[in-house]
């Protein structure tokens, strides 16, 4: 079967849009084929820094027949609507049938559309594809045309089973030509079929592939560096974005001057990678930062690159060279100096300065040290220093850099290297690959940040809604829950109640990964009284283990029924039943039993719980499984005398309310 | 294609270059201003129908950018080339590249990129999309279409092209420090510029009268609205709007205030209401320009025949 070949060539398309730009374009043509009844064999979608291509196999040459009944207007309808129907449909009077309905006669007409070929259909449905294609910016370039693409488009290939698809964008009409790499090619490509173009275009330097040009650029910089005896410091944010800046990726390596070596290399890093696009490169028994990097050019220069390493190693000098006066400079005045300045930084309209923040954090953090035993001093002093940073050149010039120049400029000034420590981790963990603090000095400064961002922005209204969490406050909560759980610090987070939910839901978000029940989660949150998170999750681990177990799960179903006869009883009676059991009420030998295995449970239970031995707790419930089980089956619940049966449901309330001293198990799903 | 060694050999070469591709050779314009944007040249003449295609140097002044002539490139005061072409040729990118060959960058021996980087002007109310272009990691030009100027939707586009003139010298020189540049055969860069550096620097940021400032932007802002409207009281009716001198106003505003902006007077949340107020002079510039013969574009034969 015929295949299809697109493609659009314009300028240098943004780096960042191109994938999106691929799979769009991919997902307009499928829905367009799609809807005209076409099935076809593949389909793939290609972008680089001038082009997309669309490449589509196996699409049949003809559109099948499509039969259609459309109903008209009534027979006694007035003529215009018979008229118009007419028109619609194409047909005359005599052409149509006339069918009765529940409302009357009506006209039908059957409409049989020929298949149409397909060259016609792609060339109705492509250019309508395009002016679908969502761009994140787009723009006008046609003198009085109000189209729009991403930059000016200048060619647009399309053949269907080799022959030319004629339409026209933009202006522009559709051809058999392309053009290859701008300074490495010259001339027109006459292209037809995808091989021969995939081919044509390598010959003419470009790669088309994205991920083709992301292996050449990783291998590339693998052997370059393997000749230095270097390793590339993988960073695949970068690899993503330079793949989109070259069609024909060649990687070069250049020096840093010896001068720059003693700036830290998270600066020299940061700033080879946002204002150069460089890679990085380490020794790999070290794992230092090396004196070289990689640079990836669009050019297979005739003197083999020197002119572009020597180019960009002197762009790099200018760059480092003002890193390097921002790193001095900042030096000459001490983190504690700069709290002052932190006044003059606003941090959210309605929360004040980052000065007024960093006086709640230290505040908070001292009181946080004093509960999980870091040393309450040290504590203060990291929480005071933490946001200084904001006020140096480097952390001005590299955003992404606060906390790890804060560290630097901390030990700098010979600060305490818990502190400095703290200064640094105290944002962290980032996201969910990053390391959760471990020092209790930065997790005592940590757990400060976090909470005071969610308490203030909580109080102040602005809590993060389904499509939006500008502050961040989800991550802020799940840093908090990792903090507590990878490091069992207890420490109660007397919450109020909306944040508390908040937590209880980035809690069965965060622990999710671990098998456990989200059902337990709210079953044991919804007790309402446990705010100390590794408890909780220790009780709910416990829990779900005498659930899974053959006593959980039958206790759980006796649970069930205790819970549904109540339920329709105390609705009956317009009352809620109570644990007081009156014992010289009990007659059935079940019922005692059950009521002396509850009064041994309930005692026994609470005392495991006030041990936290919460296994020991389960061990507890486990034995009413028994007694449960005989009393349903052996006593009528519903007595004839009105004081038994009251005493029995009171009896069965004592067993709801013996269980929820471990947990809601109304929530517990199954 | 011998290199442009000098700094003048370097503005020479565009200029003759862009003169054989039929561009106006214009000169720099008389007012101080932040960028060569802000020329007539450019902000104007980029409305309209009217096709325009023009070139100069035009000196850039960045008050804040001052740094005592001790920084190896940063100036507040530097030049850029300006090349205005409307509508936007096909072929714009490669009459620039053409333009990168005539100063001796062979594109086969360095690293020319296009990196997306879209422009925009609050002062101005102007917006495009294009790149910075890149020269082994270097920037040395900005490449933008046009899509709107104080505010209105420009039709048709126009490209504007703008060299950083001392950067690419350096560039071309193989010089990192802007005052080693050799301007022509006798003398450095910094013979011509260094002191104005230094004096212009202290001026900037120590000795401008910020009180003579404030005085000049309300000054400039009132004369521009009046140049446009007419005195507001006691004046004769159906006074013309005079675009091209209110339009010199909205640019002293402006410089006036970078200055003050430089000075440290303005605070973060007044600076947002300045901007406002010069763009809204420099919206009702283009607005009036429109009205104009020259801002409109009126096929003058066909009028004859329709009347």
């Amino acid at each position: 079967m015929p295949d299809l070949l697109l493609e659009l060539f314009s300028e240098e398309i943004p780096a960042r849009m191109q994938a999106g730009a691929a799979r769009d374009l991919e997902r307009l043509m499928v829905g367009a084929l799609t809807d005209r009844g076409y099935l076809f064999e593949g389909i793939k979608a290609f972008a680089g820094p001038r082009r997309l291509t669309l490449a589509i196999a196996g699409l049949p040459a003809k559109q099948s027949d499509v039969r259609e009944e459309l109903k008209g207007p009534k027979t006694d309808a007035p003529q215009a609507a018979l008229d118009g129907f007419l028109k619609k449909t194409g047909l005359s009077k005599d052409q149509l049938k006339v069918e009765k309905t529940a409302k009357g006669d009506v006209y039908m007409a059957v409409v049989e559309r020929k298949g149409r070929e397909t060259p016609h259909v792609l060339a109705e449905i492509i250019p309508e594809a395009m002016a679908k294609l969502p761009w994140p910016k787009s723009m006008r370039w046609k003198p009085g045309l109000a189209v729009r693409w991403v930059r000016p488009l200048h060619s647009i290939l399309c053949t269907f089973d080799g022959e030319l698809v004629p339409f026209s964008f933009a202006g522009v009409s559709s051809g058999t030509h392309t053009r290859g790499h701008r300074f490495l090619s010259e001339g027109k490509i006459e292209a037809k079929r995808f091989d021969d173009y995939a081919q044509k275009l390598k010959a003419a330097h470009v790669v088309l592939e994205a991920e083709e040009r992301a292996a050449i650029i990783f291998e590339g910089i693998k052997q370059a560096a393997f000749v230095h005896g270097l390793e590339m410091i993988p960073d695949e944010g970068l690899l993503a974005e330079v793949c989109g800046l070259a069609e024909w990726p060649v990687v070069y390596v250049g020096t840093i001057q010896n001068e720059f070596m003693d700036v830290p290399a998270e600066i020299l890093q940061t700033s080879m990678r946002t204002h150069q696009k460089y890679f990085s490169l380490r020794d790999p028994k070290t794992g230092k930062m090396a004196n070289r990097f990689a640079l990836v050019a669009n050019m297979i220069a005739k003197d083999g690159g020197k002119e572009i390493v020597a180019g960009n190693e002197r762009v790099l000098r200018a760059r480092l060279s003002d890193a390097k006066f921002f790193w001095d400079e900042d030096r000459k005045h001490s983190l504690g100096s700069r709290v002052e300045k932190l006044k003059g930084i606003v941090f959210h309209a309605k929360l004040g300065t980052q000065f007024e923040r960093v006086e709640r954090i230290e505040k908070l953090a001292g009181e946080i040290a004093g509960k999980i035993g870091a040393d309450m001093e040290k504590s203060k002093r990291a929480a005071r220093l933490a946001k200084a940073d904001l006020t140096t050149g480097v952390v001005g010039e590299f955003p992404e850099l606060q906390g790890v120049m804060g560290r630097y400029y901390a030990l700098h000034d010979k600060e305490d290297a818990a502190v400095a420590d703290a200064v640094r981790d105290h944002y962290k963990p980032v996201g969910p690959s990053d390391a959760a603090p471990a020092d209790k000095v930065s997790i005592a400064v940590a757990l400060a940040d976090k909470l005071d961002a969610l308490t203030s922005f909580f109080a102040a209204g602005e809590k993060p809604t389904g499509s939006g969490d500008p502050f961040a406050l989800r991550r802020a909560a799940l840093g908090i829950i990792r903090i507590l759980l990878e490091n069992k610090v207890r420490y109660p987070l007397k919450l109020e109640s909306d944040l508390l939910s908040f937590f209880a839901d980035r809690l069965k978000v965060a622990i999710k990964e671990k098998g456990v029940r989200h059902d337990l989660i709210d079953a044991v949150f919804s007790l309402g009284n446990e705010d100390d998170l590794v408890r909780l999750v220790a009780r709910v681990e416990a829990l779900q283990g005498f659930l899974k177990s053959d006593d959980g799960a039958n206790l759980l179903a006796g649970y069930k029924r205790a819970a549904n006869i109540l339920k329709a009883e105390e609705k009956k009676d317009g009352k809620t039943f109570i644990s007081e059991v009156s014992e010289k009420l009990l007659t059935e030998q079940a019922e005692k039993s059950l009521f002396a295995a509850l009064t041994k449970a309930r005692a026994a239970i609470t005392a495991a719980l006030a041990k936290e031995d919460f296994v020991a707790a389960m061990q507890q419930m486990a034995s009413l499984r028994v007694p449960v089980d005989s009393f349903f089956e052996d006593v009528k619940v519903n007595a004839d005398d009105r004081s038994v049966r009251e005493n029995r449901l009171s009896l069965l309330a004592s067993l709801r309310a013996t269980l929820h001293q471990v947990a809601d198990f109304s929530r517990i799903e199954g | 294609m011998a290199k442009a060694r000098t700094f003048q050999d370097l503005i020479l070469t565009l200029q003759n270059y862009w003169a054989a591709q039929g561009c106006l050779i214009l000169q720099p314009y008389d007012d101080q201003m932040g960028a060569g944007t802000f020329h007539p040249a450019t902000t104007l003449r980029a409305l309209g129908p009217r096709p325009w295609n023009a070139a100069f140097v035009q000196p850039s002044r960045r008050p804040s950018d001052g740094r005592y002539g001790e920084n190896p490139n940063r100036l507040q005061h530097y030049y850029q080339y300006q090349v205005i072409l409307k509508p936007a040729p096909e072929n714009v990118q490669e009459l620039y590249l053409g333009s990168i060959r005539a100063i001796g960058l062979d594109p086969n021996l360095h690293d020319i990129r296009f990196v997306e980087d879209d422009w925009e002007s609050p002062t101005l109310g102007a917006a495009g999309l294009g790149w910075e272009v890149w020269c082994d990691g270097m920037e040395i030009t900005q490449f933008t279409y046009f899509q709107q100027v104080g505010g209105i939707e420009c039709d048709p586009v126009c490209a504007e092209i703008t060299y950083g003139l001392e950067r690419l010298a350096m560039y071309v020189q193989d010089v990192e420090f802007v005052y080693d540049l050799k301007f022509n055969d006798q003398f450095r860069y910094g013979e011509v510029f260094h002191q104005n550096e230094q004096e212009f620097s202290a001026y900037n940021f120590e000795r401008a009268d910020t009180e003579i400032l404030f005085r000049h932007f309300q000054d400039a802002e009132k004369q521009c609205r009046e140049l446009l409207t007419g005195p507001a009281s006691g004046g004769e009716q159906n006074k013309k709007a005079l675009p091209l001198p209110a339009y010199d106003q909205c640019i002293k505003a402006s410089h006036a205030f970078n200055l003050l902006d430089a000075r440290g007077v303005i605070s973060v949340t007044e600076r947002a209401a300045y901007i406002g107020r010069v763009r809204a002079l420099a919206q009702a510039c283009c607005e009036a320009w429109l009205q104009t013969p020259m801002g409109e574009y009126r096929p003058r034969f066909a009028d004859k025949d329709a009347g």
